[in-house]
């Protein structure tokens, strides 16, 4: 179990509650669940890194409770109840240097304390369709739901949101549009957000500036929005629908840069990786793919059996992990290659302690017997 | 023999042709003729000569055979799908606690052809009620069906008086399938037909659904008709998949001896094509896909097929 944990790169939540986790260079799914433990209301709803090293990863169902998965022990370590199944599911989780931040459909957005018993609770309106944390400041976390705008909060203030983001003026035919907020991300380096909505709309926030209503508006597809995620590189952000459209859209301008193909149904989670150009998505038609940002190409394909329904999150980059990998291939090879691939790795090495921009051309010649992290 | 007979007659008749281009059509014709009789004489001359040593014979490539080998295939013995299939939508149905009863309506205003489909869709399918559509909203529709007790709601669409389109709607919140309708063939238009249905619940057959995706497609047709393994009146409704189109074909067989059934073909005919299933009752603008269409990457290659 551990080794095929440790294996994994891509961590996959589904219906039926078991945790996939999905190795890339071995094309294959892994299940890991408690035994006799299957059933629908285990449901997974969201998936969490537990800590900086992603080294666990924190399960939250639709009965209310949190399981802790070591990803290098490969077993569930720990379960905890979190609310009830009666409260709603599970819109978001968290964790900040102790507490574990828990949000539900409800609007019920909770800090569980380790050791203690009592919670910090914040009431983030109805119908709360997904919660965020910033990834650069961790006590700040934004919510946003169905007829409830985005909001950003702080928990050491629990009281107000310390941004609250206003409708757009009314359509030309003077009618309150509607508002819908799926998903949302923080902008790194910068104080913006952008959400995606349920009216294929999506928005950039700002709350440094004075204007409470969205700096950006963009528009994609006719159906809604269901997850967005901010690649490596700034100024653009890619989406997916109901419908399995993938698309990355500029925010600059607001223009649709390109589509990916090939997903035939609903985009239910959809994760970039943190420094390569690749971006991983599950859906409602039971495969994981991931696909280049640069060609738009889809690289791999993974059938996992059931339903996903919950995110998938990328492992780390862990680049000295990926050399040595790389070398244990190359010994199957013929020696030609493995000259060559001794100097793509100095060169990738180099480049990372400099912090510089990997060279594409090396990228390239090392992504396909890389494995995909 | 009879080839060479057809050939002396054709040879006279190429000769008295007057049009220079017709006689030359004709003569290469028959010069290929010759050409392949002389190829089989030649290739059987072979396998006779080589005798047991010969290779076996080829068999010839077609698309079904060429099939691309789909990974969602579903393996009888896998327990995620088993458990999945367990506790789906239609797990009440199979695990028999409760019986099929359908609604079956149109698209506003039907014509003639449609209203007469609908009507023998109802014969076919025990416990179905057809209604007029009275221009209702389908959202608005499908809570009372719920109240009522419908477990299926079937909406046929119509257009330029024909036909065209399905909505199969599993009631109670289950998937909703879209499908492309043709070739719709009325029980008057039947060749060598038998006599009308009667009131017994047909049985129900389901070829080639391999895939995952196939798998709830053959839950959601097996799901129309009562599960009732003592089969009484000599009825049975066919659903074939063959490169994703579903033939639907509704018989009577009857037994002649042990080796031989004869069967008639009675009620209407009609060929499927899954356009998209959506999780949860009919809603095409905010719902959730898990499978859609997409024809221009279905054309890709034209050996890979989803059910």
């Amino acid at each position: 179990m551990a080794d095929k944990s440790q294996v994994c790169s891509v961590w996959v939540g589904s219906e039926t509650g078991i945790l996939k986790g999905v190795s890339l260079s071995k094309k294959q799914a892994f299940n890991f669940c408690e035994m006799s433990c299957l059933s629908r209301d285990q449901e997974v709803c969201v998936l969490g890194w537990g800590d900086e090293h992603e080294t666990e990863v924190l399960v939250g169902s639709v009965n209310g409770t949190v399981k802790t998965f070591s990803t290098e022990k490969g077993i569930f370590t720990e379960t905890r109840q979190c609310g009830e199944s009666t409260q709603g599911r599970f819109t978001g989780i968290a964790v900040t240097d102790s507490a574990l931040i828990t949000c539900v459909e409800t609007g019920l957005l909770r800090v569980w304390k380790e050791g203690s018993t009592d919670t910090v609770e914040i009431n983030a309106g109805t119908n709360v369709c997904r919660m965020r944390q910033n990834p650069s400041q961790r006590n700040q976390v934004a919510t946003g739901g169905k007829e409830n705008g985005l909001k950003v909060w702080d928990l050491e203030r629990p009281e107000t949101p310390i941004f609250t983001s206003k409708n757009v003026r009314n359509d030309w035919l003077d009618l309150r549009v509607p508002e819908w907020v799926r998903d949302m991300s923080f902008i790194p380096d910068s104080d913006k957000i952008v959400t995606c909505t349920g009216h294929h709309q999506v928005r950039v926030y700002d709350p440094a500036s004075p204007q409470r209503r969205p700096v950006l508006e963009a528009h994609f597809g006719e159906y809604p929005l269901t997850a967005l995620s901010l690649p490596a590189n700034q100024d653009s952000v890619v989406v997916g629908n109901t419908h399995g459209e993938l698309a990355i859209l500029d925010l600059r301008k607001g223009l649709v840069r390109g589509c990916l193909k090939g997903l035939a149904g609903g985009v239910r989670g959809l994760q970039c990786h943190p420094s390569l150009p690749l971006v991983a998505t599950c859906g409602l038609d039971r495969f994981l793919r991931v696909h280049s940002l640069e060609d738009r190409s889809l690289q791999h394909k993974v059938h996992t059996n059931t339903l996903s329904f919950s995110y998938t999150l990328s492992t780390p980059e862990a680049i000295t992990g990926d050399v040595e990998e790389v070398k244990e291939e190359g010994g199957e090879v013929d020696e030609v290659w493995d000259t060559m691939e001794m100097i793509n790795d100095q060169a990738k090495k180099r480049a990372t302690d400099e912090e510089e921009a990997v060279v594409t051309g090396v990228e390239k010649t090392t992504k396909k017997r890389k494995v995909v992290k | 023999m009879k080839n060479v007979a057809a050939m002396e007659r054709s040879r006279l008749c190429v000769s008295e042709i007057k049009n220079k281009q017709r006689r030359h059509l004709m003569f290469m014709k028959l010069k290929q003729e010759k050409r392949k009789v002389a190829m089989k004489k030649k290739k059987k001359k072979e396998r006779d000569a080589l005798g047991d040593k010969a290779p076996p014979k080829e068999v010839p490539k077609t698309i079904e055979n060429q099939r691309v080998y789909d990974e969602t295939t579903v393996n009888p013995e896998d327990e995620e799908v088993a458990f999945d299939e367990g506790t789906d939508e239609f797990s009440a149905y199979f695990n028999r606690l409760t019986n099929p009863k359908v609604l079956i309506t149109t698209s506003d205003r039907p014509r003639g052809r449609t209203v007469r489909f609908c009507n023998q869709l109802a014969t076919v399918i025990p416990d179905a009620h057809v209604y007029y559509r009275r221009g209702l909203a389908l959202k608005k529709v499908i809570p009372q069906c719920i109240a009522r007790g419908f477990t299926y709601l079937m909406v046929i669409n119509e257009d330029r008086k024909v036909p065209n389109g399905m909505v199969l709607c599993h009631l109670p919140d289950g998937p909703t399938a879209h499908f492309k309708v043709s070739s719709v063939r009325l029980r008057k238009e039947m060749k060598r037909r038998g006599k009308d249905p009667t009131e017994h619940s047909p049985e129900v057959i389901l070829n080639n659904f391999t895939t995952r995706l196939g798998h709830s497609m053959g839950r959601l047709f097996a799901a129309l008709f009562p599960h009732d393994p003592q089969f009484v009146g000599r009825q049975v409704a066919t659903f074939h998949n063959q490169r994703d189109f579903i033939f639907f074909r509704f018989h009577r067989y009857i037994f002649k001896n042990e080796q031989r059934v004869g069967i008639q073909e009675l009620g209407p005919r009609f060929t499927l094509k899954l356009r998209s299933l959506q999780k949860g009752t009919f809603d095409s603008k905010f719902g959730e896909y898990e499978w859609v269409l997409k024809r221009h990457e279905n054309d890709v290659c034209r050996r890979r097929f989803n059910l």
